[in-house]
């Protein structure tokens, strides 16, 4: 078995490997997070000052659309799926994921479908413009034609997150070593097992959402259209049942690169672990029974109200146990500085502050006024960039010396660190008052008394948008040409099995499962 | 894509000096705001909801300031320990790290806590809600329906006479399109706003042509969705005289942020007036429909009708868009019975509406007239809005 | 617990392919129900029942009055004139009522409309009992003719004291090419 990899292509085409297969899923994720944002680019330079300057209206729906859907489906989910691959086997004392050549499918069906999603953008009529959440009927009596290839694509990217989930599953439930009790577990896998229980739930949702769609345009069913004794809204509870745990999937596998990285720079256990894990399941429960908060303004009975924004006001609950626990697990540390520690406390502090504004949304009368206002884009861009965009890129600095065997340039990591934080708060900071103030989302235009903030929000894209590069230049100048390391633990404070094997991670690790030291269990 | 709009945008004068004069104000409006204690009206550069001018929105501002403060208490908890914990605890400073890693009191207390605050936000925010929920009672009831891209009111009336009328964004292209100066109200001005009298409890029944809508006026404090086939309801009380303005806030296609509201309350006498010359308007439109127009008279009411309702998909010049051609179309040069049944009864499954239910006789009259004998097209004919009437009945 | 397969990874696999699979028919054979059946229950989007009434109310609530408005609309692309005879009416709770819509087809074909009742309040659309109605079917009318189209319904005795207006909302949509798939399909 101790064979390296195959050479050429069929490497990467016929890999088996979970490695192999985490390297793609990282570089797939980033590829797409440079499309996503070159597509929020178009949106920003067009909202740079008022009046239309660079696209049509159209068009303008066709970028917001793009840029939520791509950087949900194709950057985001698939960047924690890269970071599972690599991580999950290793952590829990694994060869291999259970289920490889899944692994392979799961991963290889993933491009054809953002390929054929990006191909509508060439079609007849353009691009779906109809924003990520796709409401029936703009999505269906009113959509272009396109978005019949959309929901294919919806159809296959789905499969492949379920099939992926089901392999995360079946492994941590599978192939944990000898000794490495589910309490043991590092919180990474935690929460990505809580998170795949939540995708194999809920992706189903997602395609009998689209599916239903499908009927309605193509075979005459009425799931959506109040003339067949359908409604419209029907649409907007399927797709947020699904909508808002998929909120929680993109997050908890954040929570769990956190909780492996805060440790590890502050040189001291993680707060209350076990409180940390209950947390995490709580917030999975709760995520089922709170979709309608999506939905306020829709004409609810009160009971409805009422009912979801109190389910909603108790998620504020376990996710503040994780803050305090987050913050206990660095008093009193011995604190040090290095770029993935820069960033984890770049998310504490956003992520909170998107945790207030999340807070804020809950309550229904306050809602009416922010609904559908930039207020709700700055919310969700501080959970969603800060929360998770943040947390993974800590997660590529934290374990790149692992992988590859060299580090980082620490000047560099700490500038993009810089550079990021500022333009992110720059961009997204001012998108709270103009949304207070009136301004609704996905518009390609506004009122001149939101023109300078706007401005200010379009020069911090930009500035977030090209420190980008900087994180790409510095990754690949590291795997290229970075100072070697090879001491097994790259950081001093670093726990976990992942940290026993030699550096750089070879290309089968634990082939014989390694003894779980039961007092350095979970970190 | 407008390629000279693309060169302007990025020559690098003209983009940083509206830079350096637009953001250095707008930085030392927002702190000097913020130290005011927060705006009230809709003004340039404002941060925080309007108060606005109805019982409910002051309510709904209460609430959110309660609930924001809160917020900014436990964030300066959360956040001071944690700087504290960044500057007196880093390993420069040589310290040893503790070892503890656990302590269920703690945990249940954080759990507690918490619980008890949001059940403080919870009972006002109740009592908002409910307050909200209460529609009774309402002196008078207005119907509104999103359509794309423009909405529509109609004042039901107890004697059938209901007054009903579209309102559509007044913005010229050439505002949108940076050839002409943005004024004031850009983008948010209408050819016919909504109007209501101060003081009295207006029910307003929300619902939509084609796609879903929501109406929104932050200063009333109303937003609500516009559901195809379905009505919702809400209400408000304004309880000072003024104009207030508000957007589609629901996603709904191509001119989604092209379809303002504006609302004007206005004093009961004068709100009677307006209402009575709005009647007889109808009943004038009754009138002239018997009347013959010249040619003239047809071009002329007609290029305004042309420019609120065609423009935007046929293009200023008729030189079509999301919409096919007007300029030498075979459908408007052809027989005037094709081009009558287009525009008074749309294209199903496109864009293109069936007018006879948006435009008054007169006005469809006068712009199909329009539309045979401008842009090059040189029909000579003349549609009167006796015709419309006798091809509506068939 | 049921095993599926000796190996634990399949085993696991198949338990969870079958949870996949059984959500995705969940959305079909139970949300989608569901959802009417809390749309009955609680008024949601102010649905009232599509079958006739035949329950008998008690006697006649003589002492109050509501208010019941009538609102026509027409959705995209439909060309009828659709208004209601009357706007408003005063009734009695558990008295039974008539009134008529009135509709005309000024196309040259004949059209088939549906028209979707919405009760405003929400909360009120479990008491507007409707007895007989134009909505309960497609209305088919032929070329440039036109219609009465009856409405008969009863307010419920139970209806809540504090609900003194109610608007009842048809959207008429034109559904001459589902009611044309609907006889291909027969």
């Amino acid at each position: 078995m101790a064979h390296g990899p195959a050479k050429g292509i069929t490497r990467w085409l016929f890999t088996t490997n979970h490695k192999d297969i985490g390297t793609m899923y990282l570089w797939f994720s980033f590829a797409m997070f440079i499309l996503g944002g070159a597509f929020a680019m178009i949106i920003r330079a067009e909202l740079f000052q008022p009046g239309m300057q660079l696209v049509e209206p159209a068009f303008f729906n066709q970028m917001t659309t793009l840029h939520g859907l791509v950087m949900v489906f194709g950057a985001i989910m698939p960047s924690f799926v890269g970071l599972a691959n690599w991580l999950i086997p290793m952590m829990i004392g694994a060869p291999d994921m259970a289920l490889p050549r899944m692994n392979n499918w799961s991963f290889w069906i993933l491009p054809p479908a953002f390929l054929m999603l990006a191909s509508t953008l060439f079609m007849e009529g353009g691009a779906p413009a109809f924003g990520w959440t796709f409401y029936a009927p703009l999505s269906t009596t009113y959509a272009a034609p396109s978005v019949t290839f959309f929901i294919f694509a919806i159809h296959i990217l789905g499969l492949s997150s379920i099939m992926g989930s089901i392999n995360i599953i079946a492994t941590v439930m599978n192939m944990r070593a000898p000794g490495m009790t589910y309490m043991k577990m590092p919180l990474f896998v935690w929460t990505w097992l809580i998170t795949a229980f939540l995708l194999v739930a809920v992706m189903p949702v997602l395609a009998g959402a689209v599916t239903m769609m499908l009927m309605d345009i193509h075979f005459g069913t009425s799931f959506f259209s109040a003339a067949g004794g359908g409604d419209p809204v029907l649409f907007q509870h399927i797709f947020w049942f699904f909508g808002h745990p998929e909120v929680y999937i993109i997050i908890l596998p954040a929570f769990g690169v956190v909780s492996q990285i805060i440790p590890a720079f502050s040189r001291k256990p993680l707060f209350g672990y076990d409180s940390m894990v209950y947390a995490t399941a709580a917030i999975a429960f709760l995520s089922f029974i709170v979709w309608a908060h999506h939905m306020y303004t829709v004409g609810m009975p009160i009971a409805g109200e009422l009912f979801f924004m109190y389910a909603t006001m108790l998620i504020a609950v376990p996710t503040g146990v994780k803050v305090f626990n987050w913050i206990t697990t660095m008093w009193r540390g011995a604190l040090s500085f290095e770029t993935p520690m820069l960033f984890c406390i770049g998310f504490l502090v956003l992520f909170t502050i998107g945790g207030f504004t999340g807070l804020m949304l809950s309550i229904a009368p306050a809602d009416f006024q922010y609904h559908d206002s930039y207020f709700v884009v700055a919310h969700f861009h501080y959970v969603m960039v800060a929360g998770a965009v943040f947390s993974m890129t800590a997660a590529v600095y934290y374990w790149l010396p692992k992988w590859c065997g060299r580090m980082y340039n620490e000047t560099m990591g700490k500038t993009h660190f810089w550079i990021s934080f500022i333009g992110f708060n720059v961009t997204f900071f001012p998108q709270h008052f103009v949304g207070l103030a009136g301004m609704p989302r996905r518009i390609p235009d506004y009122a001149l008394q939101f023109a300078d903030f706007n401005m200010m929000s379009s020069i911090g894209a930009f500035v977030y948008g090209a420190s980008q590069i900087l994180f790409l230049y510095n990754v690949i100048a590291t795997i290229v040409a970075g100072k070697p390391v090879s001491d097994d633990k790259v950081w001093d404070g670093a726990e976990g099995l992942e940290w026993t094997v030699p550096t750089p991670a070879p290309y089968h690790t634990f082939e014989v499962p390694p003894t779980v030291d039961p007092a350095h269990a979970h970190s | 894509m407008q390629l000279s709009a693309l060169t302007n945008i990025l020559r690098p004068d003209t983009a940083w000096q509206a830079v350096v004069t637009r953001l250095a104000p707008c930085l030392l409006g927002a702190s000097t705001m913020l130290g005011a204690g927060f705006a009230q009206a809709a003004t340039k550069n404002q941060i925080n909801m309007p108060t606005g001018v109805t019982q409910v929105g002051q309510s709904i501002f209460d609430l959110h300031m309660t609930i924001f403060w809160i917020c900014v208490a436990i964030g300066i908890g959360v956040f001071g320990v944690m700087f504290y914990s960044i500057i007196y605890h880093r390993k420069s400073r040589g310290v040893v790290p503790a070892q503890f890693h656990e302590s269920t009191k703690v945990e249940i207390a954080w759990t507690i806590v918490p619980l008890f605050i949001l059940l403080g936000m919870a009972v006002p925010a109740t009592s908002t809600l409910l307050e909200i929920y209460d529609f009774e009672d309402a002196e008078m009831d207005i119907l509104i329906t999103g359509y794309q891209w423009k909405w529509k009111y109609e004042y039901l009336s107890d004697n059938g006479e209901n007054v009903s009328f579209f309102s559509s964004m007044s913005t010229p292209q050439g505002e949108i399109y940076n050839t002409a100066e943005k004024s004031e109200h850009y983008l948010l001005e209408v050819d016919e706003p909504v109007v209501i009298p101060v003081g009295t409890k207006v029910r307003f029944l929300v619902t939509a042509n084609d796609v879903i809508h929501a109406w929104w006026v932050p200063e009333l404090a109303v937003k609500k969705d516009a559901i195809p086939g379905f009505i919702n309801e809400t209400w408000t009380i304004a309880e000072e005289e003024g104009i207030y303005r508000g957007q589609c806030a629901e996603l709904c296609g191509k001119d989604h942020g092209f379809m303002p509201i504006v609302v004007k309350v206005v004093s009961q006498e004068e709100y009677n007036e307006w209402f009575a010359v709005k009647q007889a308007e109808a009943a004038q439109i009754a009138e002239l429909m018997e009347q013959t127009f010249t040619m003239d008279e047809l071009i002329a009411r007609g290029e305004d009708v042309y420019q609120r309702n065609c423009l935007a998909c046929h293009g200023a010049n008729g030189e079509g868009g999301l919409g096919t051609a007007i300029a030498g179309s075979a459908i408007v040069t052809g027989e005037l019975g094709g081009h009558l049944n287009i525009g008074v009864n749309g294209v199903a499954g496109t864009a293109m509406q069936a007018f006879g239910s948006i435009l008054n006789d007169v006005d469809l009259a006068a712009v199909i007239t329009y539309q045979r004998n401008a842009f090059g097209n040189n029909m000579g004919d003349m549609v009167q809005p006796i015709d419309i009437f006798n091809y509506k009945k068939g | 617990m049921l095993r599926v397969s000796d190996n634990p990874a399949i085993d696991t696999v198949a338990k969870l392919v079958a949870v996949a699979i059984a959500m995705f028919a969940f959305v079909f054979v139970v949300m989608v129900p569901l959802y009417n059946v809390l749309c009955d229950a609680l008024g949601i989007n102010g649905k009232t029942s599509g079958q006739a009434y035949t329950a008998v109310q008690s006697g006649i609530d003589e002492s109050r009055e509501i208010e019941i408005q009538f609102v026509a609309t027409n959705n995209a692309g439909m060309p009828w004139a659709f208004r209601p005879q009357q706007t408003i009416m005063k009734v009695n709770p558990g008295a039974m009522n008539e009134t008529v819509f009135f509709a005309r087809n000024p196309m040259p074909d004949a059209m088939v409309a549906q028209a979707i009742p919405s009760v405003s309040p929400s909360r009120a659309a479990e008491y507007f009992h409707k007895t007989e109605c134009f909505c309960f079917n497609q209305q088919p009318l032929d070329g440039r003719t036109s219609a009465e189209m009856p409405l008969q319904f009863i307010i419920d005795r139970d209806l809540p004291r504090d609900i003194r207006t109610i608007t009842l909302s048809y959207t008429l949509f034109d559904v001459t090419d589902m009611a044309k798939g609907a006889v291909a399909a027969r």
